[in-house]
C-alpha cells in the first residue's frame, strides 16, 4: 500500500476518535467555539488529505459534513442534536470508507448520495433542523469540563512501533534484574572501590526503567474516548437522558492494561445505561430527577488504579438472583439464607448469569460480566460491585499500575521458595498453634482447628487458612512445632491466610510466564529469577483461592460442589445442637439459622397474645419450642429466622455447641415440627422441621415468597 | 560450568547432522544430535516445581533465562538416581521454549559414520521405543539415539 496512504489512515483513524468526543461535547455546549473549531478542523484536515490523495468518496462526505459544520460555527446553526446525529452519521460513513481502505487500499465502492444531500440540506437550513425547531440539547446541565483538556497540537511526537518498546521494557526488566543480583553480591563483599560505580549504575537503571514505563503509560481516557457516543447513542435508542460524567480521565495506565481493559469497561458502561437506569417516567415515580447519571472514576489508591463505574439508577434486584441461584442450581436454599448481600450480587459474575434476563426484559449484548471478571482477571486485576436497591450499582476495578515489574514478598514452604505478589497481601500474621502458648505474650492470633481444619481467629473474624505446604503437596510441613507464619491474602472480596514455614523480604520480581507444559498448575501465575539467581514461582493467590473453593464469584466448580455437599444426605452438614424443656440434644442444620441471639427477659413482649421482641427496629415474632421452657431465666436464647425481611425467633432453653456431621434422618417423626431423629456426634438428636415453626410465627410465610420457600424437608 | 559444544575444532565443520553430543544415563550410552543442542550444563541449582508432572525436575537460570528441567531417567522410566550424584544437562530448545534434559554424565561429541547405524530393535521396552531414532553400533557398546523433540513433547504424552 502506497505510504502516503497508510499515514493518512493512521492520521485519520485518531481524528475521528478525537472527532466522536468533541462533537458529543459539542452537542452539550452548543456554543463552545473552541470546541467547534477543533471539530472543524479536523474534518477540514480529513477533507483536504482526501483530496490531495485522490479519494473522491471520502472528500465528497467530509466537504458536506464541513459545509454543516462551517454554519454551525458561523452561527448560522444551533449544534441541535439531530445535526449532530447527522454530523456523526457522516462520520460513521468516513469511518466505513476509511476501514475499506485500510483493507483493500482502495476506496470501496458506495453511494453517499443520500447522506450528502440531506447534509447540504442542513446546511442551506433545511431538512431535520427545520422539522424540529431547536429541541433541547440532550443533556441539559453542562458538567464541568476540567479534565477534558484541549487536544495539544504542538505535542512533538514520533510514531514509535509498539515491538520496540516491548523489547525494550524487556530489556529493562532484566537490567533490573541484573543489577539486584549485583547488589546482593555487593553485599557479601568488602570490596570498597566497587559499590560507588554499582551505586550509579542502580541510579541509572532506576531511571532508565521509570522512562521506558513512560512510554508505555497512557492516559486512561485514551480507553474512555469511544464511551461519550456509546452513552449517547444508547440513551436515544432507549429513550433515556443519561449523563456521562468522565473522572481522571488523565490517570496513567500500562498501554498493555489500557487494551485490556478498553472492552470491560465499555461492557460495564452499557450495562449500566441499560439495565442499571431507569427510564424517565420510572425515574420520575421512584422521586429521582430525570437524567440518570453515570460516572467513571479513575484514581490511584496504593500501587493500584481504582475505576469506578457508578450509575443512580435501580441496583440489583435481589429477588430475582436468588431465584435465578435456585432455577440454575447454584446454591441451596439454605445456603442463600445465610448469604449476605453483596455475596448475592456478586453471583451476576457468573457463567450463565446473563444480566439481561436477570434484571431486565431488554437483552444483553456482547460478553456477560463473567467474561468481563475473566478479562480482568487475566491481567492481575479485580473487580466488584456494591449496589444498593434504588440507589445504583457501583463496579469498583482494581488493576496493577503495570504488569512488567511487580513487588513480591519472598517465603518458604516444604523447603522451597515462592513469591507471593505483594498487592494481594493485606498482612503478615505470626500464630501460635491452639492449645500451646495460648497466653504467651505477644501472641494474640491462635490457629484452632475445625475437624483438622486450621482457620484463624483474626480481629473477631475467623480467617480460612490453607497450609501451602500441605496444597502444593510438599510433604511434611515444617511449621507445626516454630509456630506459623500466615499471609494473610486478598482474593476478590474474600480473605485467606495461606500458612508459610518462612518469611523472607519483598524483592522486585519480573513475571515471566511458566513453561507450556506447567500451564495447567492454577496455583502459579508465573516464575521469575531472584536477586540471588535462582528461579522461584510466583503464587497466584486467585488460583489458591479457587483450588481451597474460597470465593463465591469465582469458581462455579467449587460453589456447586459445595452444593451438592449440603444435598446428599451422606455428605457432613454443619449441625446447630440446643436443647430445650429436657437435656435432650437437639438439632437445626446450621446453614437455615441467620443468627443466634440473647434476649433479655424483659425485652420479651406480648402483642396479641403472642410474644415478640423488637429486634432491628423491627418486632419479630418469638415462637416458644416447647411449653416447659425454662422461664426463670434471666436471659431468653433464640435462634432466629430469616427470610426476605422477615424474621422469626425460636425460643429454646440453650445453644449447645456446632458440630460437622452425616445428616441422615433415621426414624421419621409422626409429631409436627419434627423431622425425625439422627445421630448427631454420636447421639441420637431430634431434629426439628424449620418450615413448621416459621408457619408458627407467620401463617403466611411461604406464601409470600413462594420462591424462597425453606423446604427443609427435602433436604433432610 | 558450561562447555560451549560449537567450539570444538572438530565439529565445526563438515556434515553436522551426524555428529552427536554423548550422554550416560543410568549407565547407557545415548546420543543427541548436536544441531539440537543448545547448551552443556554442570551441576546447577534446580528449582522445584510442585505439582508439577513427575518428569519435570523443576526449573533453572540460563544466564538469566528459566530453563524447565527434565528428568531423563524419569522420562525413560528408569529408576531415579542415587542421591548425591553429580548430574549433568543437555539444554535444547523446543516449542520455542528452552528444556534441560537432566542426565547423569555428558562424556563427548563424537562424528559417527552412517553405516553403523541400525533402527531401533522392535523389542526395546516402550518408553525407550518411544524415545529413540535408531542404534549406532560402536565398537563394545551401543549408542542410543535420543529423539529429543519427542522427549520434550510432554503435553502431547501426556
Amino acid at each position: 500500500m502506497d505510504e502516503l496512504i497508510v499515514d493518512f489512515l493512521s492520521e485519520t483513524n485518531e481524528s475521528i476518535a478525537e472527532l466522536d468526543v468533541a462533537l458529543v461535547r459539542l452537542e452539550r455546549t452548543p456554543d463552545d467555539q473552541a470546541t467547534l473549531s477543533s471539530i472543524f478542523r479536523l474534518v477540514h484536515t480529513i477533507k483536504g488529505t482526501c483530496g490531495f490523495l485522490g479519494l473522491p468518496r471520502l472528500e465528497r462526505v467530509a466537504h458536506s459534513a464541513e459545509n454543516v459544520l462551517g454554519k454551525v460555527r458561523d452561527g448560522a446553526l444551533t449544534a441541535t442534536p439531530d445535526t449532530v446525529t447527522l454530523v456523526l452519521t457522516a462520520l460513521d460513513r468516513i469511518k466505513a470508507i476509511v476501514a475499506g481502505l485500510a483493507a483493500s487500499g482502495n476506496e470501496p465502492a458506495g453511494d453517499d448520495g443520500e447522506l450528502v444531500e440531506a447534509l447540504n440540506a442542513t446546511a442551506a437550513g433545511e431538512g431535520p433542523k427545520a422539522a424540529t425547531p431547536a429541541p433541547a440539547p440532550i443533556v441539559a446541565e453542562s458538567v464541568p469540563e476540567a479534565r477534558q483538556s484541549e487536544p495539544v497540537t504542538t505535542n512533538q511526537t514520533i510514531r514509535v512501533n509498539v515491538d520496540v518498546l516491548e523489547d525494550l521494557m524487556t530489556l529493562v526488566s532484566e537490567l533490573v534484574l541484573t543489577r539486584n543480583q549485583l547488589f546482593q553480591l555487593a553485599r557479601t563483599q568488602e570490596n570498597v572501590g566497587f559499590a560507588v560505580p554499582l551505586q550509579r549504575l542502580s541510579h541509572i537503571t532506576s531511571d532508565l526503567q521509570e522512562g521506558v514505563m513512560k512510554t508505555r503509560m497512557q492516559p486512561i481516557g485514551n480507553a474512555w474516548n469511544k464511551l461519550p457516543r456509546l452513552v449517547r447513542d444508547l440513551s436515544r435508542e432507549m429513550d433515556k437522558q443519561i449523563e456521562l460524567t468522565m473522572l481522571g480521565a488523565d490517570i496513567e495506565l500500562d498501554r498493555q492494561v489500557l487494551e485490556l481493559i478498553r472492552d470491560p469497561l465499555t461492557h460495564l458502561v452499557r450495562n449500566s445505561g441499560d439495565h442499571g437506569l431507569e427510564t424517565p417516567a420510572e425515574r420520575r415515580a421512584a422521586g429521582k430527577p430525570e437524567t440518570g447519571h453515570i460516572t467513571l472514576n479513575a484514581f490511584h489508591e496504593g500501587g493500584h488504579i481504582i475505576i469506578e463505574i457508578a450509575d443512580e439508577g435501580r441496583g440489583l434486584p435481589l429477588d430475582k438472583i436468588r431465584a435465578k441461584i435456585l432455577n440454575n442450581g447454584l446454591a441451596t436454599e439454605a445456603e442463600l439464607a445465610g448469604m449476605t448481600d453483596a455475596q448475592l450480587q456478586r453471583f451476576i459474575f457468573r457463567r450463565g448469569f446473563s444480566t439481561a434476563t436477570v434484571v431486565t426484559a431488554v437483552s444483553g449484548r456482547g460478553v456477560g460480566l463473567d467474561v468481563v471478571k475473566t478479562n480482568i482477571e487475566k491481567f492481575g486485576g479485580t473487580i466488584d460491585l456494591k449496589s444498593v436497591p434504588g440507589a445504583g450499582t457501583t463496579f469498583t476495578i482494581k488493576i496493577p499500575l503495570t504488569l512488567a515489574i511487580v513487588s513480591a514478598l519472598i517465603v518458604e514452604a516444604g523447603g522451597e521458595r515462592f513469591a507471593i505478589p505483594q498487592t494481594s497481601v493485606v498482612e503478615l500474621v505470626r500464630a501460635q498453634k491452639a492449645g500451646r502458648g495460648h497466653n504467651a505474650a505477644g501472641s494474640e492470633s491462635v490457629v484452632e482447628r475445625i475437624n483438622d481444619t486450621p482457620v484463624l481467629r483474626l480481629c473477631d473474624r475467623l480467617l480460612p487458612l490453607v497450609n501451602l505446604t500441605d496444597l502444593l503437596a510438599m510433604g511434611e510441613s515444617h511449621n507445626d512445632d516454630t509456630g506459623a507464619y500466615i499471609v494473610v491474602a486478598q482474593v476478590g472480596a474474600n480473605s485467606l491466610g495461606i500458612i508459610v514455614d518462612r518469611v523472607f523480604d519483598i524483592e522486585e520480581i519480573v513475571v515471566k510466564p511458566v513453561a507450556p507444559i506447567l500451564r495447567h498448575i492454577t496455583m502459579f501465575s508465573g516464575n521469575t529469577i531472584l536477586g540471588d539467581g535462582s528461579v522461584i514461582m510466583i503464587l497466584d493467590p486467585n488460583g489458591i483461592a479457587r483450588a481451597t473453593g474460597i470465593g463465591a464469584g469465582g469458581d462455579s466448580k467449587a460453589m456447586s460442589s459445595s452444593a451438592m455437599d449440603a444435598q446428599h444426605s451422606t455428605d457432613r452438614t454443619a449441625m446447630l445442637l440446643f436443647r430445650a424443656e429436657s437435656e435432650q440434644k437437639l438439632a437445626v442444620p446450621l446453614g437455615l439459622v441467620a443468627r443466634l441471639e440473647d434476649i433479655p427477659r424483659e425485652q420479651i413482649e406480648l402483642s396479641c397474645g403472642a410474644p415478640v421482641t423488637q429486634y432491628r427496629g423491627k418486632l419479630m415474632p418469638l415462637v416458644a419450642l416447647s411449653d416447659h421452657l425454662d422461664a426463670a431465666k434471666p436471659r431468653q436464647p433464640v435462634l432466629v429466622f430469616n427470610d426476605g425481611d422477615r424474621s422469626m425467633g425460636l425460643m429454646v432453653d440453650a445453644i449447645v455447641d456446632v458440630v460437622e456431621d452425616r445428616l441422615n434422618i433415621e426414624l421419621s417423626g409422626a409429631r409436627p415440627g419434627w423431622l425425625g431423629s439422627a445421630v448427631i456426634a454420636g447421639f441420637a438428636t431430634d431434629v426439628i422441621d424449620t418450615g413448621y415453626w416459621l408457619t408458627q410465627a407467620w401463617q403466611d410465610w411461604f406464601h409470600g415468597s413462594a420462591q424462597s420457600a425453606m423446604t427443609q424437608g427435602e433436604r433432610a | 560450568m558450561t562447555v560451549d559444544v560449537l567450539e570444538r575444532p572438530d565439529v565445526a565443520t563438515g556434515e553436522e547432522a551426524n555428529v552427536f553430543v554423548a550422554l550416560t544415563v543410568a549407565d547407557q550410552l545415548c546420543g543427541v544430535p548436536v544441531l539440537a543442542v543448545r547448551d552443556i550444563l554442570g551441576q546447577h541449582k534446580i528449582t522445584r516445581i510442585p505439582l508439577a508432572p513427575p518428569e519435570i525436575a523443576g526449573s533453572l537460570n540460563l544466564r538469566g533465562r528459566i530453563v524447565t528441567a527434565i528428568d531423563l531417567r524419569r522420562r525413560l522410566r528408569l529408576p531415579p538416581a542415587p542421591a548425591g550424584q553429580r548430574r549433568m544437562s543437555v539444554v535444547a530448545e523446543h516449542g520455542g521454549e528452552l528444556y534441560a534434559l537432566l542426565v547423569d554424565r555428558v562424556s563427548e561429541v563424537m562424528r559417527l559414520e552412517t553405516s553403523a547405524f541400525e533402527p531401533s530393535p522392535p523389542t526395546l521396552p516402550p518408553a525407550w521405543a518411544q524415545f529413540s531414532s535408531g542404534i549406532y553400533r560402536l565398537e563394545g557398546r551401543l549408542l542410543v539415539v535420543l529423539d529429543v523433540g519427542r522427549l520434550l513433547a510432554l503435553n502431547e504424552a501426556a
